[in-house]
């Protein structure tokens, strides 16, 4: 039965693709292409990882590629199967998107050579590196996407990623902790799809740039609020904002330490990251209306995570508070909503993704070399690897966001966007939490690396395998504590992209702006 | 479900639906079905195929592990969108051609070798999920 071809052609992408438009969906295919080669060989343990590092190595190439020519060229834009926009799915990567995608990608190279040893073989078989190349593959797509809708897909994928790796090995406390994760998690992104529904009911749109241009016109008359308010509880919750944040440490510190290295740098940031694409691109008046909440969800998630770190003995859960006391961070510079605010925002979680992975993997390494995560047993660090703890000093140092390391910076940015405002409390509570959290991480060294061991130490030593990507890692936060014009100015431009988005609008619809 | 009836039935009733699923897969480029459903069918076919013979006779007939057969689905998925990089168009573009054979022509494209990626993820999927649900009954 022949079939005569209709013309498509006004409804068809015409022009030839630049194969440097390709890297905008290159980050997710390969992903997705190479975690189903790694299912497909799961029965090869000794495969597994000789594939998954050099993969992990092509995707952030890959996105050092993308980063360079968005850099260059401005926002860059696909649209899947040839259909125009808003009709076709786009994949739209600013720098905002891109940043966040490249730290992601380091973050999980570094996990990937952690796990050679961290990871053990019944790990590999539970399928530990196609996990991990799935979740990455839903990171990316949510970095990189320019369409709401999809956007949830990838939440999808990550989350059943995550679900994968957080009950690795399936142990009673795993399952438990991966039932507050899962549950909690599922209530958020509900919470997410009902109101992108709703979004779509009142716009008849999905496209984040014909959104971004439709709420602009027509502002006035629609229920834009609502949209803003729903946006902010779900992806606070993701997360892990005050008063949402409770899934966070009931389950952090249950799987195995590297997986909770690669949640703790790659999960909340997406959540982050999806708030400043919502209420900075598409709603900037409706979070101006919301500031004052968000600046107090913020102050308090700030506190209350420092004041949990210093409360913990256990070192996996207090890492766990730090993580939101980050947020904290992020949080109060989206509510500050000025250049210098968003730029902090995602400078901090461009640090907290690199700190947060180094921090988890050096406290799975003190667990290891000293046999416990308690602080109360914990001791005799220094004397076992002066290498090690100095490598945890920096990065106890960079977390508190002291000079001369990476945490300094965005907490400067955030410090003098709310000053500029005014808004000097919250000025005190940034101050405030980097001294409570220099106290928590002080406390931290103290005991676990100062003290003398009470017991002999079990004989263990640190593999090059575990070491190099924390070093690299603590390398980083050094970089650009030291050197941050270069970041700085991506992190400026990148807020100014966000604000303003009129070069991503222009990218996705040629010729509309 | 060990009746003489049921296991006399089952292997005709598995091909028959296999064949079926493959028919609604193939069906669903301009009509009704697809891979999701065609998918559906097939898994329903090997479940029942389970229940009359038991999940080693389900696993030895499949071959393949059932998540290496998701996997494969999702590579050739994967791989569909991506042959569109060396026609310069966006990916996920469908791309068609119409080789003849034994004089009829037969219309390939990449929208059925994707679509074919989704029935194998969702056959490979369901099916793990089955065997382990019927594996754990007779604990």
């Amino acid at each position: 039965m022949a079939v005569t071809p209709t013309d498509l052609s006004a409804a068809l992408v015409m022009t030839p693709v630049a194969p440097a438009d390709w890297l905008v969906v290159l980050p997710p295919a390969w992903c997705l292409l190479t975690g189903a080669l790694l299912l497909m060989l799961r029965k090869s343990l000794h495969l597994q990882a000789w594939l998954a590092v050099p993969a992990l190595a092509v995707l952030v190439l890959i996105d050092a590629a993308l980063l360079a020519h968005v850099a260059t060229n401005g926002p860059a834009t696909m649209v899947m199967g040839r259909w125009l926009p808003p009709f076709g799915i786009a994949f739209t990567a600013d720098l905002t998107g891109v940043l966040f995608a490249l730290a992601g990608a380091v973050v999980a190279l570094a996990g990937a050579v952690h796990a050679l040893t961290d990871i053990d073989g019944r790990g590999r078989r539970y399928g530990f590196y196609p996990f991990l190349l799935l979740l990455m593959a839903g990171v990316s797509g949510a970095f990189l996407t320019g369409d709401i809708f999809n956007l949830y897909v990838w939440f999808e994928v990550l989350l059943i990623s995550s679900f994968g790796l957080i009950t690795l090995g399936s142990e009673p406390r795993q399952i438990d902790g991966a039932i507050k994760y899962a549950f909690l998690n599922l209530i958020a992104t509900t919470l997410f799809l009902v109101t992108t529904g709703y979004l779509y009911g009142i716009f008849g749109t999905l496209n984040m740039a014909d959104i971004a241009v439709k709420a602009a016109a027509a502002r006035a008359e629609l229920p834009l609020m609502t949209l803003a308010t729903l946006y902010l509880l779900a992806f606070g919750m993701k997360a892990a904002a005050f008063p949402v944040n409770f899934w966070l440490p009931a389950s952090y510190h249950t799987p195995r330490v590297v997986v909770s290295a690669l949640f703790a740098g790659l999960l909340t940031k997406v959540g982050i990251y999806a708030l400043l694409r919502t209420l900075i691109m598409l709603f900037p008046l409706e979070r101006e209306e919301l500031s004052f909440v968000i600046a107090l969800a913020g102050a308090a998630t700030m506190i209350l995570g420092a004041l949990g770190a210093i409360g913990q003995s256990d070192i996996r859960r207090l890492l766990g508070y730090a993580v939101i006391s980050g947020i904290g961070v992020m949080l109060a510079g989206l509510s500050l909503g000025s250049p210098g605010g968003i730029g902090g925002a995602i400078f901090y979680a461009l640090h907290s993704m690199i700190v947060m992975t180094a921090l988890y993997m050096a406290a799975g390494l003190a667990g290891r070399l000293a046999g416990s995560f308690d602080l109360n047993l914990l001791g005799g660090l220094y004397t076992r690897s002066a290498l090690f703890s100095a490598l945890s000093l920096v990065l106890f140092f960079a977390v508190s966001g002291l000079p001369p390391f990476s945490g300094f910076w965005p907490k400067v940015m955030v410090a003098k966007a709310a000053m500029d405002i005014g808004a000097w409390w919250l000025v005190v509570v940034v101050l405030l939490t980097g001294f409570l959290t220099t106290i928590a991480f002080g406390r931290v060294f103290a005991l676990a690396y100062w003290r003398p061991a009470a017991d002999a130490l079990p004989d263990e030593t640190i593999p090059p395998s575990a070491l190099v990507p924390l070093a690299a890692l603590t390398a980083l936060t050094v970089v650009f504590g030291l050197f941050p014009d270069p970041l700085l100015s991506l992190v400026q431009h990148a807020a100014q992209g966000l604000a303003d988005p009129q070069a991503y609008i222009g990218s996705v619809f040629p010729g509309r702006t | 479900m060990n009746t003489l009836i049921f296991r006399t039935v089952a292997p005709f009733l598995t091909a028959l639906m296999v064949l079926f699923s493959l028919f609604v897969l193939l069906r669903g480029h301009n009509e009704p079905g697809g891979g999701f459903i065609g998918g559906l069918i097939a898994v329903s076919a090997l479940a029942i195929f389970g229940i009359a013979n038991g999940i080693a006779a389900v696993r030895k007939a499949l071959w393949f592990h059932p998540m290496a057969i998701s996997a494969f689905g999702l590579f050739i998925a994967c791989l569909a969108g991506l042959l569109s990089m060396v026609f310069a168009v966006p990916f996920m573009t469908g791309l068609w051609v119409y080789p003849v054979i034994l004089g009829v022509e037969i219309p390939l494209s990449t929208v059925m070798l994707f679509d074919a990626g989704v029935y194998l993820v969702v056959v490979g999927a369901i099916t793990s999920i089955a065997l382990a649900l019927e594996a754990g009954d007779d604990l």
